[in-house]
């Protein structure tokens, strides 16, 4: 029996690098005596630790740039991790024996942004749902017509429409089928990366229902990658947020949106239009967020925080614990 | 701008005597395609006084852009302006010659694109750009056309004006370029801003500082804009008025305080009820069932009568525009808060 309190997936120490600069030590050599220069090296994702609990919903939150995406392809088993170690039901991923990694990857799906690009155009919807179940002997031909309808009707889509193309459906149903042909495999976590980023407010709020149906039937987990902060409060029960590749802050839906520890937190919490206030007069933190090839030492988030002090310039802040279950990477908390 | 000296602002502008810079009468426009024809603005009637901020709000394909366009005389073919009147300051500009709208272009009226290289040209530095947009309507000297560019930049809060003058588009952000786009439509502060979606793909830091600069803009200059947009949560803190669409036409329409305190048609109000934030958290939030029509084959009536649970026989008819309250109105045979129901 698994533990209770053995994480779904775990993540330690892990970072992403794109670009490395030095693969082999003639390069370093020539690097050295000034004959090649490094090529750039960007830390998209900086040695985050995450740990997702089987049924809970994570948020990951954080503007353009600073490496969502990234970490949530590492999550999915999509981009091998540069450094650190990743965990699947507390196994290594990389002390897997090949047939072992494959049932992980189908463990976790992952879902985009834009349904269109990840649906392959030349094959009639049934074939994109349910290839990858008859794949893995998840079923057999003779099953394959009912097995499709069933995971269509779950994402809310009329097995009828199954001989169509994914041309002729709108952007919604287009997100409806890239969640069928996830179900289809059976995960138990789904990582959603700004899957309803591009889809109008009423059709929004019909695919998050689907999403939080879809956890009471089936008992899933997500990651659930996102911009709008008002989705992440509504869907999430913890959130986590990200700037230039570190993990800044991490606490309960509650916590977070109620009492923010972290600057940056504060500032993107403080800049979200709110469809309740009036009139806003936009106090924007200034400055934009800066490139991860080059990001500022110490605590990256100092060329923009209104209290940093020298410290800030040069220590980078550990994450730590500020109240129970709510982490937070800022100087401020050693003064207090 | 203090709040006060805002809510003054925007209640001296509210005194009906006040001409509005631009005034939409009965506008059409459609696109006259293979498959048949598209209307894609129908009847649209809108008003925008000076200082004033009027969100243009709907879903994809509502017509939001294609009104923003035929105001600019924009529109290319297959599309056409079928029907009404484009009035600014009084002047019809569907009336008007090409060389008669291109001087207003630019100068008198400005467009603000959701991608800012719309408006920039990719192979020319940020400085020959804005001075070829100075002079292209007034006769100054480089010099002077250069350090004006420097200080509209500055004006839109960008940090080192001139080092931005002397960068090529790409050497830019996103945001970066996005404001430089907006520094130009302001060069000449014209009269009357169309702004398309300009902050949709900017991160939310961003899309504040931005929508800072545009608010102060506006108030100091008396700017007439127009921010189209499908954000109501934009709308709610930036704008005056609210006009919202649906399948070409404009539903509702009045103060920000009506419409979206007190919607009274169910397209506006169902629109509100599926904001997350309107929403008890964790709860299924409330939806629209269905989804907008196809243009092409317009069903008779109101367009919204699928998916209305209020919808009646009357509503196979065409629903009129109707003043409700003073100042708003609605396009519905049942009006009225949703609580009524
Ligand atoms: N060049 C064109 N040819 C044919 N149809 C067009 C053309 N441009 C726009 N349309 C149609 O006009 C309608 C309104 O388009 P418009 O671009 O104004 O919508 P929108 O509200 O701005 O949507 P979005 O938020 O997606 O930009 C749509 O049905 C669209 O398909
Ligand atoms: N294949 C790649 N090669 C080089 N850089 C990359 C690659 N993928 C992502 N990056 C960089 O990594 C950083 C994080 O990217 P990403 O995770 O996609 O950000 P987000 O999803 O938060 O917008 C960015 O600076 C991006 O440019
Ligand atoms: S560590 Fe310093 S710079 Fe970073 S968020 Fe805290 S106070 Fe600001
Ligand atoms: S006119 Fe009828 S169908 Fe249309 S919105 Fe009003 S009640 Fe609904
Ligand atoms: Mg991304
Ligand atoms: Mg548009």
């Amino acid at each position: 029996m698994r533990s209770e309190s053995t994480p779904l997936i775990e993540l330690r120490q892990v970072s992403k690098t794109f670009g490395k600069a030095a693969d082999s030590s003639v390069q370093r050599l020539l690097q050295r005596l000034h004959v090649t220069r490094p090529r750039p090296v960007t830390h998209a994702v900086d040695k985050v630790d995450l740990r997702i609990q089987r049924g809970e919903v994570v948020g990951l939150v954080g503007e353009s740039g600073c490496g969502k995406s990234t970490l949530g392809r590492m999550v999915a088993g999509l981009l091998p991790v540069s450094s650190g170690t990743a965990l699947v039901d507390g196994q290594p991923r990389d002390s897997l024996t090949p047939e072992e990694r494959h049932a992980m990857r189908l463990k976790v799906q992952m879902i985009f942004q834009d349904p269109s690009s990840s649906l392959n155009p030349r094959l009639r919807v049934d074939r994109i749902v349910g290839e990858g179940a008859l794949l893995h002997g998840l079923t057999d031909k003779h099953g394959f017509d009912d097995y499709v309808s069933a995971q269509l009707q779950r994402a809310g889509l009329s097995p009828q429409l199954r001989q169509r193309y994914p041309h002729q459906f709108s952007g919604g149903q287009r997100q409806r089928i890239g969640i069928a042909r996830a179900l289809a495999v059976q995960p138990e976590l789904l990582v959603c990366d700004e899957s309803v980023a591009a889809l109008d407010v009423s059709i929004q709020a019909q695919i998050l229902n689907l999403f939080m149906d879809l956890r009471d039937e089936l008992g899933l987990t997500y990651l659930f990658i996102s911009h709008d902060l008002g989705v992440v409060e509504h869907l999430c029960d913890r959130v986590v947020v990200m700037y230039l590749g570190r993990v800044v802050e991490s606490a309960s839906v509650d916590d977070l949106f109620a009492r923010a520890n972290h600057p940056y937190t504060q500032a993107l919490l403080a800049q979200i239009p709110r469809f309740d206030v009036r009139s806003t007069r936009y106090d924007a933190i200034q400055g934009e967020i800066p490139s991860p090839l080059n990001p500022p030492a110490g605590c990256h988030f100092h060329p923009r925080c209104p209290h940093a002090t020298a410290r800030c310039r040069e220590e980078v802040p550990a994450l730590r614990e500020v109240s129970p279950n709510h982490l937070s990477a800022c100087h401020l908390n050693d003064l207090s | 701008m203090s709040l006060p000296e805002r809510n003054a602002a925007a209640m001296s502008t509210q005194a009906p005597t006040q001409t509005p810079t631009l005034e939409v009468r009965n506008l059409c426009t459609s696109f006259y395609t293979r498959a048949g024809v598209l209307p894609a603005v129908r009847d649209v009637s809108l008003r925008v006084a000076p200082g004033r901020i009027l969100g243009l709000v709907g879903e994809s394909g509502s017509g939001k852009s294609v009104t923003g366009f035929s105001i600019l005389g924009l529109v290319d073919a297959p599309g056409r302006i079928s029907g009404g009147q484009v009035l600014f300051k009084g002047r019809d500009l569907t009336q008007l010659s090409a060389a008669g709208l291109r001087e207003l272009q630019g100068n008198r009226i400005a467009m603000i694109f959701q991608d800012p290289m719309m408006t920039l040209n990719p192979v020319l530095r940020v400085d020959t750009q804005m001075i070829e947009a100075v002079r292209a309507h007034r006769t100054v000297s480089k010099r002077e056309a250069r350090a004006h560019a420097g200080r509209t930049l500055a004006l839109m809060g960008i940090p080192s004006p001139e080092e931005r003058l002397r960068a090529y588009p790409h050497q830019l952000s996103g945001g970066m370029r996005q404001r430089v786009a907006i520094a130009i439509a302001l060069l000449h502060a014209p009269d009357l801003i169309i702004a398309d979606e300009p902050t949709t793909a900017l991160d939310v830091t961003i899309q504040a500082q931005i929508l800072s600069e545009v608010q102060k803009l506006v108030r100091e200059q008396g700017t007439s804009l127009i921010w189209i947009t499908h954000d109501l949560s934009v709308v709610a803190g930036l704008a005056d008025d609210v006009a919202v669409m649906y399948a070409g036409r404009i539903v509702e329409q009045g103060s920000v305080a009506d419409v979206l305190d007190r919607p009274q048609h169910p397209y506006t109000q169902g629109l509100i009820d599926s904001l997350p934030s309107r929403n008890k958290r964790g709860q299924r939030l409330r939806q629209i069932p269905g989804m907008a029509p196809d243009l092409l084959s317009m069903p008779t009536g109101c367009a919204f009568a699928a998916r209305c649970s209020r919808a009646t026989s009357v509503c196979a008819q065409e629903p009129p525009e109707r003043e409700i309250a003073p100042g708003q109105t609605v396009r519905c045979f049942h009006p009225g808060a949703a609580d009524a129901q």
